[in-house]
């Protein structure tokens, strides 16, 4: 994800932390001076700016570039509930840790990847059983799976793939296909030929990724790499939940896997609280919310959702919206030194633009950076510097200069 | 002795950040009612009077948004920083008042200024999303103080209908505002309801209010919005009468229930396009023909 140079900074900042202790001079440079008490009596470091740029630094670096991600996926999430996951390597058993783990996955897959699906597939006794069918509700998945937390018999990937397979060949060209393996196995008893299995996913543009709990096995090897999938295999607990969480937020587009397409959808309207209709999902009469399709009015229970009556897709707008921020986002802010930072105009920029809070200045009683936004020429605090780019995702002084420009210009 | 106990507890102490709507566009125009801004603006003053003598620990901000700017007018807890030297008597509420007027003068002044070069009257609105980028920055302030923080809250008093092109910035805000699990609360006192503001508190947890006769704006702010986040549970307030979700379109920015949605990066547009003017995708390959243009950025 990071380019070359970025890379290389970071490597450069390593070597330069890493030093041992006993190896530095603090004779020289008396750091110990470096010291001060705060408000609460805690020892703080002086040089705020320093901190403050390094910790800039880093961050800019891994933001990385920017890769277009298809955002649509289709995901079975295949968990292995074979003997090997009853195994007590890990506190209380690989199982459990795995359901942990894919509990955090389900939430976090949701948040990153609004409008796409999952389901969860279980392996066990050689057969593959769909726990749940694809759908948009994280509850459900982890419902079920917490469920049927029982492991028996040996593994079947074959069985699992084939089953995902044909229930992802069922859903539109545009989306996503994927399935993540989570594998405490370390041997898979097939029917029949697996690596015929593999061809048939790579020929319906099906990304297999893997991850391993006990060690890496050539068959998951070769899933990966015919399919374009990622395979990992966690040293630790942590290790594992890092390595699932990694396949959260969408991979980069392989450029034939989907294809890009107009989807027409309706942003329904929440019905009030006291309202009472009758819903067409479960043909019940129901109390208070629903949502109106824009089309046919028909009441619906949830959101994403296909109408039954007209069949317009139905999602809530703001669920698009949460990943805008990734499309424009804020510019990265500039840092202002030494006798650039006010420009004669002291008195306009004391007080950072968002917090109000004061600014550094040269020989005053702030310490740290100040920041400029390219755009609107505003200054900020270091604090809010990072609010906004990691959080907010608007800088306050854009949106003050003049508000038709909120939307960045398109042809740009 | 109930003093006592609400100094004791953070989570009844409320950081009060007002979006005041100043717009010149909207007062100046006659309402309906014949609501106007003066008595709008003393109904206002009371009000934020009344929230500091709630609790002595209580903290108001005002930020004015005007038709093209917005700005900090009041800090109640920047004018104590300052006054701690000097006589506590001195914070009369008069000087309170006063103080704010004075600000909101100098304000609408600039404001004008700045408005006379840009777009005529029928593309007018009032500045949302720059001002809750701003008091959403002020409130991660407040909560990176280390002894227990006040509950900070969003009040929204808005006039002006919403901005369309406003749309991303304002649901980013909403979004950040739900993470740090800041309510926003909205009280609309023009004659149309407000999409961005309902989608605002049903999806931060705050209220939503359209008072049916904005002359007694000064009761529905003391009875529904003067209460702190811990005493609401145990009122029965407004009910939620629905929820716009309609979004805004990428290629007009106007406000749609059903539209054409790019499945590569989730732009929204009201019609048809041969190619995504966002990322570039085109959408007229068929599967298995040529590969999809990979966009440069
Ligand atoms: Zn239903
Ligand atoms: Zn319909
Ligand atoms: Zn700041
Ligand atoms: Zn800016
Ligand atoms: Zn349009
Ligand atoms: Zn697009």
């Amino acid at each position: 994800m990071l380019s070359v140079e970025d890379d290389g900074d970071v490597e450069a900042e390593e070597a330069g932390r890493d030093m041992e202790a006993y190896e530095r001079a603090y004779a020289d440079d008396r750091s110990w001076e470096d010291l001060q008490e705060d408000e609460s009596g805690r020892l703080r470091v002086v040089d705020v700016a320093q901190q403050q740029r390094q910790h800039r630094k880093r961050v800019a670096a891994m933001a990385g570039a920017h890769i277009q991600r298809g955002i649509i996926r289709y995901l079975y999430l295949l968990v292995d509930l074979s003997r090997a996951a009853g195994e007590m390597d890990f506190r209380p058993s690989r199982m459990g840790v795995v359901a942990n783990c894919v509990e955090a996955f389900v939430r976090e897959f949701f948040d990153q990847n609004p409008l796409s699906h999952l389901g969860i597939i279980t392996l066990h006794n050689g057969v593959a059983q769909c726990l749940t069918d694809l759908s948009g509700s994280p509850e459900t998945h982890i419902r079920a799976l917490r469920a049927n937390l029982e492991c028996a018999g040996d593994a079947s990937i074959q069985n699992a793939i084939d089953l995902a397979r044909g229930l992802l060949c069922q859903i539109p060209t545009y989306a996503h296909r994927e399935t993540l393996l989570i594998f405490s196995a370390l041997s898979t008893c097939d029917p029949g030929d697996i690596l015929e299995a593999v061809r048939r996913c790579k020929d319906a543009n099906i990304r297999c990724s893997v991850v391993g709990l006990a060690a890496e096995i050539y068959i998951c090897k070769l899933l990966c790499e015919q399919t374009g999938g990622n395979y990992s295999v966690a040293t630790s607990e942590t290790h594992l939940k890092d390595l699932i969480m990694e396949h959260a937020p969408p991979p980069p587009v392989l450029a034939e896997s989907a294809v890009a397409s107009l989807v027409r959808m309706g942003f329904p309207q929440r019905g009030a609280e006291d309202a009472v209709a009758l819903c067409v999902c479960h043909g019940e009469v129901k109390m208070g919310g629903g949502y109106i399709c824009p089309c046919c009015k028909a009441r619906v229970c949830e959101l994403p959702t296909e109408c039954h009556i007209c069949g317009l897709m139905l999602v809530s707008s703001p669920h698009l919206a949460r990943s805008y921020h990734h499309l424009f986002p804020v510019p990265h802010f500039e840092e202002l030194e030494g006798t650039a930072m006010a420009n004669g105009r002291e008195s306009e920029f004391k007080l950072c633009y968002g917090c109000q809070q004061k600014l550094p200045f040269p020989g005053g009683e702030v310490s740290g950076v100040r920041l400029v936004c390219p755009r609107c020429r505003q200054h900020f605090c270091y604090d809010c510097d990072l609010y906004i780019h990691e959080s907010l995702h608007n800088c306050p002084g854009c949106e003050s200069i003049s508000s038709t420009s909120s939307l960045p210009d398109l042809q740009n | 002795m109930s003093s006592a106990m609400s100094a004791a507890r953070s989570d009844d102490v409320s950081a009060v950040v007002i979006l005041l709507d100043v717009n010149p566009y909207f007062w100046g125009t006659k309402t309906s009612t014949g609501f106007t801004f003066e008595q709008f603006f003393q109904h206002v003053l009371v009000f934020i009077n009344c929230i500091l003598l709630l609790s002595h620990l209580n903290q108001v901000t005002v930020i004015a948004m005007g038709a093209s700017a917005c700005t900090f007018l009041y800090d109640s807890a920047a004018i104590d920083g300052t006054a701690s030297g000097r006589s506590k008597r001195d914070k009369q509420p008069e000087s309170r008042s006063t103080t704010i007027t004075q600000k909101l003068q100098e304000f609408v002044k600039k404001d004008e200024a700045a408005e006379t070069n840009l777009a005529p009257v029928e593309n007018q609105f009032s500045n949302l999303s720059g001002s809750l980028s701003m008091a959403l920055c002020y409130i991660q302030r407040i909560l990176r103080k280390p002894t227990a923080p006040p509950q900070p809250r969003i009040l929204c008093v808005q006039g002006f209908p919403d901005a369309p092109q406003q749309y991303i910035a304002v649901m980013n805000s909403i979004f950040s505002a739900q993470r740090c699990s800041v309510p926003i609360d909205a009280c609309i006192v023009g004659s149309q309801h407000s999409a961005f503001l309902q989608q605002a508190s049903h999806i931060t947890g705050g209220i939503y209010m359209k008072p049916p006769q904005p002359e007694g704006l000064f009761q529905y702010l003391m009875m529904v919005f003067a209460t702190d986040l811990y005493s609401r549970q145990f009122l029965q307030l407004p009910r939620s009468a629905g929820v716009d979700f309609r979004a805004s379109c990428f290629c007009h920015k106007r406000t749609i229930d059903m539209g054409f949605v790019c499945s590569v990066c989730l732009s929204i547009f009201c019609k048809h396009h041969k190619a995504c003017s966002t990322c570039g995708a085109n959408f007229n390959v068929k599967k298995g023909g040529q590969k999809r243009k990979q966009p440069s950025s």
